[in-house]
């Protein structure tokens, strides 16, 4: 029997290591293109012009000096989660609790709040909720990773079943302490006395966050990168083989960096109780844990490029409420947007990683 | 990454640049176009918790559009705020943006409009259903809400004439004629809803009887859906709620139970089965504190909308109501209007099967929650009531109505 050889119309062929230029230029492609697409689909869907639809999302980032304010505080929050993950994503542990983490952190806060208040001065509030808050967080990162150390359970199973725990842990808490009763509300606590509240830096409420992100995002470039506990995470993560044939103790590697990564999502917790919405809903979080993520991948583990990352985010979600407010638009108009966005910055990856060579034409036919 | 995240951020930006002198030339225009009328200088914010999909938001939303209709000036509506720090966020954008009448729509926002309105002392923030503002002590924050109480027990009046006509026809004896009740919260708000709808219902049915249900949210369609479709199941021949979405009237129309909603008329995705939905309309109340704030003028600390003020509203009826219902409703109305008939009139229920002489309601708001207001007024229950506050405070749980899922 004759074997036909049929060649395909393409085919993709994995590329040589691209240069740079050549690399920027594929992404300032697609994100041409998903900008043109966005233009055409706010077109085609609403018949509102979409250099308008851009402008408004700017003016919901940046329309005033408190806009602008409030977008730095929602960046450094989703920063802080993003980069408290990092450690766990760098040795391939995947941590998808962040949101739980967040939550036991926030609650712990509320609950130092709550009972202390009018028994000890403020400060030591502010302390002792900054302890328990950490303390909860990496408690919240500790279990998954002890499971995973001695009985090499499924990690993303478990973090992600954390978060369940945590937000009806918090609804129960909720009833105890929601007033008036019934109404599933706590309301802002200490709204009066103040008592928790946490300090604001150089007089700006909005400082304290904006700071602590900033100063744990250059610790954890630091720690990834030049510490030796950074090396053992990365080796871990590249080989478990090599880890354990250089002597690493990879139980104590595991449980080391979830208490690091657990703690930090418990303090951006105390940050969005103590400093930000001084209450504690189940919601409170927002998905930010599963938001950050996607910008610890995008930003590839890099915390300095993570703050892009989580800008991009953040800029899309500030101007969802401005376009809503300006045209009528339904906020979830901007989520198809920063999909799409996304799609194309994520997407274009491919392209840098892989080559489409189509059949030749000239003795094509076999 | 970092560059090309950098250089989409500055593309974005270069663009709506451009965009933003667009967009700022056609306000000018809008606003030149509404100079000419009365209270058009001042700008007003309304903050709402869901969208227009929610049918509560909905209703916030037709109210304010109204009422800046007719006082000639364009609102600046926030839609999807949660009860957190973003209240507060969007109220102080709304003050920055030059508002100096700002209104949020949803019990959770209460704390945050108080902080904003701390914040900005010359600017008047209105809140509905909120408890707070005869205690805070503060000039420029409101409460508002209406004896919607009344509205709905003129909604019970309709589903008792429903079930009348059920038991008339041999459909049901009297003894089933149970009504299921889908609610969000557990507190004072929720049951004085179903209280004064079911007392409605009973005035015609005495032998009607209530389950309740709660979801945990007053937007949740999905078990809001699922909430009804059990009473249904558990026997009950006519449903009504007290949350946002669309679930319990779907849940009825699908099985072709007669539905009370709430917040507006649910007729056209339920033609079959929608009896008639009483509402607060808010436009007589945005239109008295915008007029007061555009005169500089002091107005109510803690405003209660009733029938008179045309905030307390019944929808159109349904086609499928029985015979005799418009009057009967009229009829009610009427005495609710001259003070012959009380919604809670003592002797028309029981708590623990004895009649109610006295009650200390919870009206100012602490985390005791002890009763600090004698409720009980000349054989009846003084619902937001005169020298006590505009919010609902009737939480007693009448015999006749059993609560299924409190704890959600």
């Amino acid at each position: 029997m004759e074997k036909k050889i049929r060649v395909p119309l393409f085919h993709l062929a994995k590329r040589e290591e691209l240069s740079k230029k050549k690399k920027f230029i594929i992404r300032i492609i697609a994100i041409v293109a998903a900008l043109l697409l966005c233009a055409l689909l706010t077109a085609l869907a609403t018949g509102i012009n979409p250099l308008e639809v851009y402008g408004s999302l700017v003016g919901g980032a940046f329309g005033s000096v408190r806009k602008t304010w409030i977008t730095l505080q929602d960046l450094s929050i989703l920063l802080l989660i993003s980069v408290a993950l990092t450690p766990a994503f760098t040795m391939k542990f995947w941590n998808i609790g962040g949101e739980g983490q967040v939550l036991v952190g926030g609650l712990a806060t509320a609950a130092c709040m709550i009972l202390l208040e009018n028994k000890i001065p403020s400060v030591l509030i502010m302390l002792v909720s900054f302890i328990a808050a950490v303390l909860a967080g990496a408690l919240w990162g500790l279990i998954p990773a002890v499971c995973k150390a001695k009985w090499n359970t499924n990690e993303t199973l478990m973090t992600l079943m954390m978060n369940y725990i945590a937000t009806q842990l918090v609804s129960f808490f909720v009833i105890i302490w929601e007033v008036p009763k019934g109404s599933g509300k706590i309301g802002i606590i200490n709204q009066n006395s103040h008592d928790g509240w946490m300090v604001q830096l150089f007089g700006s409420k909005y400082m304290l966050c904006i700071v602590v992100s900033a100063v744990v995002t250059v610790f954890m470039y630091i720690y990834l990168n030049y510490s030796k506990h950074g090396y053992e995470i990365q080796v871990v993560g590249q080989s478990i083989n090599t880890a354990k044939y250089v002597g690493i103790n990879i139980s104590k590697v595991i449980i080391r960096t979830m208490l690091l990564s657990g703690a930090l999502c418990g303090l951006a917790g105390m940050l969005l109780v103590g400093s930000i919405n001084h209450t504690i809903t189940t919601t409170i979080a927002g998905g930010q844990g599963f938001t950050a993520v996607m910008v610890s991948w995008m930003a590839k583990f890099n915390p300095f490029t993570m703050i892009p990352c989580a800008f991009l985010i953040v800029f899309m979600n500030r101007g969802a409420g401005e376009i809503a407010t300006n045209f009528g638009l339904n906020p979830s108009f901007a989520d198809i947007m920063t999909g799409i966005i996304l799609f194309f910055i994520i997407g274009c990856e491919f392209f840098i990683n892989y080559s489409i060579k189509f059949r030749k034409m000239s003795g094509g036919r076999s | 990454m970092k560059k090309l995240v950098s250089v989409l951020l500055a593309a974005m930006m270069a663009l709506s640049l451009c965009a933003c002198g667009a967009s700022a030339g056609s306000a000018a225009d809008g606003g030149a176009k509404d100079a000419g009328s009365g209270a058009s200088d001042i700008k007003v914010g309304f903050i709402c918790l869901h969208d227009e999909n929610s049918t509560y938001d909905l209703n916030f939303i037709n109210g304010a559009k109204e009422a800046c209709k007719n006082l000639g000036i364009e609102p600046i509506i926030k839609v999807n705020i949660p009860e957190g720090q973003e209240c507060y966020d969007a109220a102080c954008e709304l003050a920055d943006a030059g508002c100096s009448f700002i209104f949020a729509d949803s019990f959770g926002h209460e704390d945050y409009m108080i902080e904003a309105a701390k914040e900005y002392p010359d600017i008047q923030f209105s809140h509905a259903t909120g408890t707070k503002a005869h205690t805070e002590g503060l000039a420029n924050y409101h409460n508002a809400f209406a004896s919607i109480y009344e509205g709905r027990y003129l909604a019970g009046i309709v589903a008792g004439m429903k079930l009348k006509e059920m038991i008339d026809a041999g459909e049901i004896t009297p003894d089933q004629a149970k009504i299921g009740y889908v609610g969000a919260f557990t507190y004072a708000e929720v049951i004085s809803g179903y209280t004064s709808f079911f007392l409605g219902a009973r005035s015609v049915v005495p032998e009607a009887t209530m389950e309740v249900t709660f979801t945990g949210s007053w937007y949740d369609e999905t078990a809001e859906k699922e909430g009804a479709t059990k009473l249904i199941q558990d026997g009950c021949v006519l449903i009504s709620q007290h949350a946002d979405s669309m679930g319990a009237p779907t849940a009825c129309e699908n099985a072709g139970v007669p539905d009370v909603s709430y917040n507006g008329s649910t007729e056209a995705a339920c033609p079959n089965t929608f009896l008639v939905s009483s509402r607060i309309d808010w436009a007589p109340y945005f239109e008295y504190a915008i007029k007061a704030t555009a005169n500089k003028e002091a107005y109510d600390t803690d405003w209660t909308g009733t029938l008179e003020t045309g905030s307390v509203a019944l929808t159109d009826l349904g086609k499928s109501v029985a015979d005799g219902t418009k009057e009967a409703v009229e009829e009610a109305k009427k005495k609710l209007q001259d003070g012959s008939l009380h919604v809670f009139d003592t002797s028309t229920f029981t708590v623990e099967g004895k009649e109610l002489t006295t009650y200390m309601a919870d009206v100012d708001t602490d985390p005791d929650y002890k009763g600090d207001h004698e409720a009980i007024k000349d054989g009846y229950f003084n619902e937001s009531g005169e020298g006590m506050r505009s919010a609902p405070y009737f939480d007693l749980q009448i015999d006749g109505i059993s609560l299924l899922d409190t704890a959600f």
